[in-house]
């Protein structure tokens, strides 16, 4: 007993103290410092102005990268982690996009003419509250939504549920694009110069946005790296890994799935809203398959399962694909498609799941060319 | 050898049919506290299915399955599970791509109540930990803690199989064929687990399995099962004696075990 009591303390978590963290995540905080340092060293090194020019549309590309990344994890949420195959995922993304729209375009104006929110001091906050009114609101949503999709897993698995769930975000499509709803949707086009506040807005301050959305990224990621190392996370990969069993040790895994749709589905959902706002629009193509298949090759070409892979299969996309645009013009996804059936070919476990196979690999025989154990 | 103890678990005319097959027909069965209770027959006898009934796996066409005198028939694996139920699998039935530890830490983490914490380090739970290296260590897999399950061999997988049900403390063990496709000199280890549960006390364990010289050394009552049917029941003396169990099942090959254990009992 006194062996494994010591050995549970070597190698179990101690509280690390944050400078110690801070050494251990030494190539995230560099990447994020990069990151948060991109505007000024663009405009730097290609000799503009940070607020307009070519800084202002690559902070654009990247303030897309951002959005696509958290989408991308939510997604890696259900299909790496979870292991549950969901071809619906763009449900969460346009619904929390068509919720934020619509509540900007139609409600907020409304709301605003009639009543006024102070301060004591006098300071009005009308717009702060009910923006953050809009959050919540988006949150309910995909909540709903989430709730909505899990139940259908409950009864199907595997290809089954794939197929209900293409049916059911698809029937929310239609809906974003149906004519009846014109005046409130604008059906086919979508709704288009959604009054986002001028705090917040992405025409009138774009750098503002660009930290806000990378701030959001930082946050989502944390958020799910978190929720995967917790006692919920740990159910959701023994869901994944087998699921009768997890039943058989005393979870209930129709519980621990509904916990990991909602939670998917309000970081999707809060992407999708991101999303709507930095548009200034909201369009049925957000709510459609091809979203949720941007999603799929997202994860896929970083790597399922890594929460890091796929926010590098969203930078890929974003900016190797302008790259591509710039290149092979309005064509280039054919190419980008040819490159994703080699990646997927060379390195099927994706780009960050292949390396730290490979690297695992690597130790090993180092170890036993040296002669460990 | 003596039965002792309460009626832990009872099955009520247990019956299970799939389309025209009748797998457990009718099945009563008594499983006393404190005891080791095998059930034995030939392939097809119905073991697993009347396994997969008293442990919620399968819903049975008809009959009861009560617990400490608590009608559990209907109940889902999962509340049967934290009633005190565990249950391995004769079909390795792990989680191949964890560690054997955290395989372990989830059976244990399974009946505390922190399942439902969402923004904090399971590895900071440190109870749950504490316990998977206790079962480790008991199940025999120290120095495997952190290999994947996929990669173990079979005897340590069917040791991994034991520890992810014993880190869920059950009181009642429902062991399905635990030295399935082990080698006979892997069987001495799995047969000291076994004996190191039954010494903790308080625990029952209800076996199934194929190798009879274990069957017969270490079970306190067997039941023999045939074609969904009970054939006899009784003490290994008993089962070994019986005419019939030796006709249908044992056959000539047992027939000198059966005179080994009566000399033995003339001895006594």
């Amino acid at each position: 007993m006194a062996t494994t009591k010591t050995e549970t303390q070597n190698l179990s978590l101690k509280r690390e103290s944050p400078l110690n963290r801070l050494r251990k995540e030494w190539a995230g905080v560099l990447i994020l410092l990069l990151l948060a340092a991109f505007p000024f060293l663009f405009a730097w090194f290609s000799g503009t102005s940070v607020t307009d020019g070519p800084s202002r549309f690559w902070q654009g590309l990247m303030i897309t990268f951002f959005i696509m990344a958290v989408y991308a994890m939510s997604y890696d949420l259900l299909i790496g982690y979870t292991g549950i195959l969901s071809f619906g995922h763009a449900a969460f993304f346009g619904g929390g996009a068509y919720t934020m729209a619509l509540w900007l375009t139609h409600a907020v104006p409304v709301i605003s003419s009639r009543y006024r929110i102070t301060l004591p001091g006098g300071a009005n906050i009308t717009e702060v509250v009910l923006f953050v009114a809009g959050i919540l609101l988006v949150v309910l949503v995909v909540t709903l939504l989430g709730l909505l999709f899990s139940a259908a897993s409950a009864r199907v698995r595997g290809v089954y549920f794939a197929m209900i769930s293409l049916a059911m975000a698809e029937a929310l499509h239609i809906l974003s694009k149906a004519t009846d709803f014109v005046r409130w949707t604008g059906a086919d086009e979508g709704l288009h110069g959604v009054p986002v506040p001028a705090w917040i807005n992405p025409t009138q301050n774009r750098l503002l946005f660009y930290f806000v959305a990378l701030a959001f990224a930082l946050i989502m990621y944390l958020l799910v790296r978190r929720i995967v190392d917790s006692p919920a996370g740990r159910v959701f990969v023994a869901i994944r890994e087998n699921e009768s069993r997890v039943r058989m040790i005393g979870y209930n895994p129709v519980v621990f799935r509904s916990i990991a749709f909602v939670t998917a589905a309000v970081i999707a959902g809060l992407a999708g809203a991101l999303f709507s706002l930095w548009n200034m629009s909201a369009t049925p193509t957000m709510t459609g398959a091809i979203m949720t298949i941007n999603a799929l090759i997202m994860t896929i070409l970083g790597g399922i399962g890594t929460l890091v892979g796929p926010i590098l299969g969203a930078g890929l996309m974003q900016i190797v694909g302008q790259f591509f645009y710039q290149w092979f013009g309005p064509r280039w996804p054919l190419v980008f498609g040819l490159i994703f059936i080699a990646l997927v070919i060379f390195l099927p476990y994706g780009v960050i799941g292949t390396w730290r196979q490979k690297r695992y690999a690597w130790k090993r025989a180092i170890q036993k060319m040296f002669g460990k154990g | 050898m003596t039965v002792e103890g309460e009626i832990l678990l009872e099955a009520r005319s247990l019956r299970k049919e799939f389309g025209g097959l009748v797998a457990v027909d009718d099945v009563n069965i008594q499983i006393r506290e404190r005891t080791l209770h095998s059930i034995i027959g030939p392939n097809g006898a119905g073991k697993t299915t009347l396994f997969n009934l008293l442990s919620g796996m399968m819903r049975p066409t008809r009959g009861q399955v009560y617990y400490r005198g608590r009608d559990i028939t209907n109940l889902p694996p999962h509340r049967i599970a934290h009633l005190g139920i565990g249950r391995s699998f004769q079909i390795t039935n792990i989680f191949p791509n964890l560690t054997v530890l955290e395989n372990i830490r989830l059976a244990a983490q399974a009946l505390g109540k922190d399942n439902f914490r969402l923004f904090r380090p399971a590895g900071s739970f440190r109870q749950y930990e504490e316990k998977a290296y206790a079962v480790v260590k008991r199940v025999g897999l120290q120095g495997r803690e952190f290999d994947l399950a996929l990669n173990l061999p079979h005897g340590d997988k069917r040791k991994l199989e034991l520890g992810i049900m014993l880190a869920g403390e059950p009181q009642l063990l429902l062991l399905d064929e635990p030295t399935a496709g082990m080698s006979s000199e892997q069987v001495p280890a799995l047969l000291e687990i076994i004996h190191s549960i039954m010494a903790d006390g308080d625990k029952t364990i209800v076996l199934v399995e194929h190798r009879m010289d274990m069957v017969m050394s270490i079970s306190d009552r067997i039941t023999v099962m045939h074609q969904g049917q009970i054939l006899a029941e009784g003490t290994p003396q008993e089962i070994a004696r019986n005419q019939t169990v030796q006709s249908a099942y044992l056959g000539e090959l047992y027939g000198d075990l059966a005179a080994d254990l009566e000399d033995k009992d003339g001895q006594r």
